[in-house]
């Protein structure tokens, strides 16, 4: 069986590609076989932060169409040999995809020994957004500090909760909160809503905290998904989300104000 | 504190925005998840009502209200001032 995991947001530019790069990247040094799906028909751009981008020959609507096969199709990561990515196809017909195209791909891959598929959601509440979450069985809700991701959120949410194969079902979706762009020093101020705001407001466990980080926009300019950069806060946080993902315990770090230089000691802290 | 920090005017901006969101994800969520029927209650509500006291045509309010566990169908009804009932 393989556990269908939709990155999700409703908001745009809140790090859905990103964090679904490094998901997938995570669980694939882990040994596991994955593979990630670009869902955002018309507007590609999984390929670029995965770097494999000059190599999409075929893509998720070709093999949805029947016009090139799933083996095709997957393009093998040149890091990881069990990990592979679907790009989106870069089409304007919007009804490019079909459920039940959907539904055979993702069997398919099943069937080919996938253990996770990683399937990274457009912005907005459409039909690419509704496909990439409507078969999950978990769910990484990705949410920036801010009002408008959160309520965006929470509207994800109530679609999680009604409009999936697992609800139609009566079961539910596995929902995590994952926090990116995240600032202890600004939180700290009063100026920034907490882990805890955010939790009790949208009434979700965090899988993650992403510290806001120069290394994602580093990480994304090479094509080499943050996670890899083990040197960086925000790469060791991905490596955090992705263990708790697989079921394992571990702190949260990053989420505390750095310690105090000798300045801030002296006057005050 | 440092010595200096009074010089900082602080604002919470943080807590104003949890504020704003409970209260704006609350509402949404009751629009959102309610059932579709509570336009149709209300107005036949209305009308029921009509039929005995003179009210006007939004007199009746009815919202869906999540308590806990379990939601509560909250209906009220303003009646017209004696001097303009029927």
């Amino acid at each position: 069986m393989a556990e269908i995991i939709v990155v999700t947001s409703g908001k745009g530019g809140v790090g859905k590609t990103t964090t679904s790069a490094s998901l997938a990247c995570g669980l694939a040094r882990h040994g596991k076989k994955v593979c990630v799906i670009d869902f955002d028909v018309g507007l590609r751009n999984l390929d670029l932060i995965m770097g494999c981008e000059r190599r999409v020959v075929y893509d998720f609507v070709n093999v949805i169409h029947g016009e090139a096969t799933l083996r095709q199709s997957l393009i093998k990561d040149k890091r990881f040999d069990n990990l592979f990515v679907l790009a989106a196809s870069q089409t304007r017909d919007k009804d490019a995809l079909t459920k039940e195209g959907v539904q055979k791909v993702l069997d398919d891959l099943a069937a080919d020994g996938f253990e996770y598929i990683v399937c990274d959601s457009p912005a907005g509440i459409e039909k690419g957004a509704f496909l990439a979450m409507y078969f999950a069985d978990q769910a990484v809700v990705v949410v920036n500090p801010e009002v408008s991701s959160v309520r965006d959120s929470d509207r994800i949410l109530g679609l999680l909760a009604s409009k999936t194969r697992r609800a139609e079902n009566g079961e539910r979706v596995k929902e995590f909160l994952l926090l990116t762009r995240y600032s202890p020093a600004r939180v700290e101020g009063g100026e920034m809503l907490s882990i805890n705001d955010v939790e009790e407001v949208l009434g979700l466990k965090t899988i993650g905290v992403i510290p806001e980080s120069g290394d994602v926009l580093n990480a994304s300019n090479k094509g080499e998904p943050v996670i890899l950069d083990m040197e960086s806060p925000a790469g060791q946080a991905y490596d955090d989300a992705v263990a708790r993902l697989m079921g394992e315990t571990r702190p949260m770090r990053f989420t505390q104000i750095e310690k105090k230089g000798f300045f801030t000691k002296l006057f005050g802290g | 504190m440092g010595m200096f920090d009074f010089l900082k005017v602080k604002k919470n901006t943080a807590s104003i925005a949890k504020d704003r969101l409970r209260i704006i994800i609350a509402q949404e969520r009751s629009a959102f998840g309610g059932p579709d029927y509570l336009p149709l209650l209300r107005r036949e509500l209305l009308e029921v009502i009509r039929k005995y006291v003179n009210v006007d045509v939004d007199a009746v309010k009815v919202d869906l209200v999540k308590e806990g566990d379990h939601d509560m169908l909250d209906i009220s009804v303003s009646l017209p001032d004696r001097a303009s009932a029927a």
